[in-house]
């Protein structure tokens, strides 16, 4: 057990949340960060079906990596996610049909994020399952509280809720408040984005060099 | 006199003093009050007497006459909302502009000055000048109905992403000014377009008068977007009297404006001219195109006097930091903004004002006319040297 949370184990499952996040430092699947976070709904549930699809094709790939022709590799893994894509898409359909039709093609589209393809060419290629498992699960989190924060923020000023519940006080909207329409637009998600890598940015100043 | 007072508070400024924090606050004020008697102390320099300081009080300047006509045209269509046109005063129906404008002056200035001093002091930089005009083009190209808060957001947004994070004065992209309404007229588009905002309804400090909540008036332009014909006299066009934001509505004052900024040279008559026949040339071609929409059918002079393309050919496109730098740049440039300004207006009825987006594009593309225009240069002159060594 405790070779299971090694300190090379922990340093692979902290480093993605931090110092080396796939969002805020490597700029991946940002397209999807955009397009999902209206509201934080959906942006929970895109960063959860992210996380299961990392973690688990990490560790499909993982197991794989003696035997796939390097020549093919890039094929293998397609086949891999687009399988684990498949079954998330079908199990939110089946349990969760409003958030899968708000999500639309991003679930399918989860198949070209940038992030599951560079963990498994940069990490499940080379490790074994348990660390690959871990670097999937530490990438995972790391893109869904990135999307978690920016579709609480867009969803609380652009629509005045949270998961729709009504947060914003309906006396402040009779003193003359007004929801900012900008919030729900993919723009507004990009200056949100860049104030997120801004203040990640401007506290591991020191770290990063 | 203000030397003297500026003088005797000097010492508690500098390092030491006990208001050492407000340093960047102090020498602002001193260099806009007075022109800085720093000279540079090795080499040769010359120096035109006009800083950028003096820059920007003249375009100030040039600003007011757009902003005392503004504040008539609130009281007029306050008058003309409650029916009490007959018995309004000229100065009454000013004074009550006064009282609904100088609220969204103060509003504006404090925000954006608020953050250039913080961001300034923060930096150890000196306080840069260039939020003297913004802060005033700000609460003109606004409909009076804005609230000021909003004016408030979008000024805190303009100021911290679309100046700041570029550095600052004269480092900008995008003109801070623009990107305020731009701001507002995505987030907040019930309150920047439409048929009520165009007309304040409440008496403000016992001026004015109490109108009927459920008067609304439209632009021209959105009159035209709507389908409408434009009933607006044309004289009233280029006087003004008509809705719109704040600062844009008369002609006459913006070409008072425009003499005075091309007077002192500091707006290039290049781009101004060519945003003008850039639209004309447009608006023209819509018109005798005979497509079905209300806005194609207006004639190319009223749509160079309506909505703010005067004002945004004066004030916006000619704004030095953000515009093209080279003559034949300033030509291309500003006739695509006058292309483009009339190409939204007629083609898209979602925005039935073209001005704001066409400057906005043409400010990131500005850049790339420059390098345009020097590389052909340099190319032209490379060319001319290999012919003069053949010979």
């Amino acid at each position: 057990m405790s070779q299971l949370f090694s300190k090379a184990n922990r340093q692979v499952f902290a480093t993605p949340l931090g110092l080396n996040h796939p969002v805020l430092v490597q700029v991946l699947g940002i397209c999807s960060a955009l397009a999902v976070t209206a509201k934080l709904e959906p942006a929970i549930v895109m960063g959860l079906s992210v996380t299961i699809i990392t973690s688990f094709s990490n560790v499909a790939i993982s197991l794989l990596r003696k035997t796939i022709p390097m020549r093919i590799r890039i094929i293998v893994q397609l086949v891999v996610v687009a399988a684990l894509v498949t079954i998330v898409s079908l199990v939110l359909k089946a349990f969760a049909y409003d958030v899968s039709v708000q999500l639309s093609v991003y679930i399918g589209l989860i198949i070209t994020n940038c992030i599951l393809m560079g963990r498994l060419e940069a990490f499940a290629m080379m490790n074994g399952p348990w660390e690959s498992f871990l670097d999937g699960i530490g990438n995972g989190i790391g893109y869904a509280y990135i999307l978690v924060i920016i579709g609480g923020v867009r969803e609380l000023f652009g629509a005045g809720t949270l998961l729709d519940h009504q947060i914003i006080p309906t006396s402040l909207y009779d003193a003359g408040y007004v929801n900012n329409g900008m919030m729900t637009m993919p723009a507004m998600a990009m200056i949100l984005l860049g104030c997120v890598i801004w203040a990640q940015r401007a506290l591991t100043k020191d770290e990063q060099k | 006199m203000i030397k003297k007072i500026l003088d005797k508070m000097r010492p508690s400024f500098q390092d030491g003093g006990k208001l050492k924090a407000f340093r960047s606050v102090f020498e602002g004020m001193e260099t806009f009050l007075l022109v800085p008697n720093t000279t540079s102390k090795t080499g040769v320099s010359i120096h035109d007497a006009i800083d950028s300081k003096r820059i920007m009080s003249f375009v100030v300047i040039a600003l007011l006459p757009a902003l005392f006509f503004g504040m008539y045209n609130i009281g007029y269509w306050n008058a003309v909302a409650s029916g009490h046109l007959a018995d309004a005063t000229f100065f009454g129906m000013f004074f009550y502009g006064l009282a609904v404008m100088l609220p969204k002056i103060v509003v504006s200035y404090a925000v954006g000055l608020g953050i250039e001093f913080i961001v300034a002091q923060w930096k150890h930089e000196e306080i840069q000048e260039g939020y003297l005009v913004t802060g005033l083009l700000i609460p003109l190209i606004v409909p009076v109905g804005c609230p000021l808060w909003m004016l408030a957001v979008a000024v805190a947004f303009s100021v911290i992403f679309a100046k700041e994070i570029y550095g600052g004065t004269g480092m900008n992209i995008f003109n801070p000014a623009l990107v305020a309404r731009a701001f507002l007229f995505f987030a907040y588009p019930s309150k920047m377009s439409g048929d009520s905002v165009w007309v304040n309804l409440d008496p403000v400090l016992g001026l004015g008068f109490q109108a009927s909540d459920a008067y609304t008036m439209a632009t021209p332009l959105g009159h035209a977007a709507a389908g409408h014909p434009v009933t607006t006299d044309f004289s009233h066009m280029i006087s003004g009297l008509m809705p719109g934001s704040i600062g844009e509505t008369s002609v006459i004052a913006i070409a008072i404006g425009a003499a005075i900024l091309l007077w002192t040279k500091i707006a290039s008559w290049r781009t101004m001219s060519s945003v003008f026949i850039g639209g004309a040339v447009t608006a023209f071609l819509f018109n005798v195109s005979g497509m079905e929409s209300g806005v194609a059918a207006m004639p190319w002079y009223h749509h160079l006097v309506l909505g703010g393309f005067c004002f945004g050919a004066v004030f916006m496109a000619t704004d030095p930091v953000t515009s093209s730098r080279t003559a034949s740049g300033q030509y291309v440039y500003g006739f695509l903004i006058g292309v483009l300004a009339i190409v939204i207006r007629v083609l898209n009825p979602g925005y039935p004002e073209g001005m704001m987006l066409a400057i906005l594009f043409m400010n990131m593309f500005a850049p790339l006319i420059d390098y345009c225009v020097v590389q052909r240069n340099i190319s032209r002159r490379a060319r001319r040297a290999k012919i003069s060594q053949k010979n």
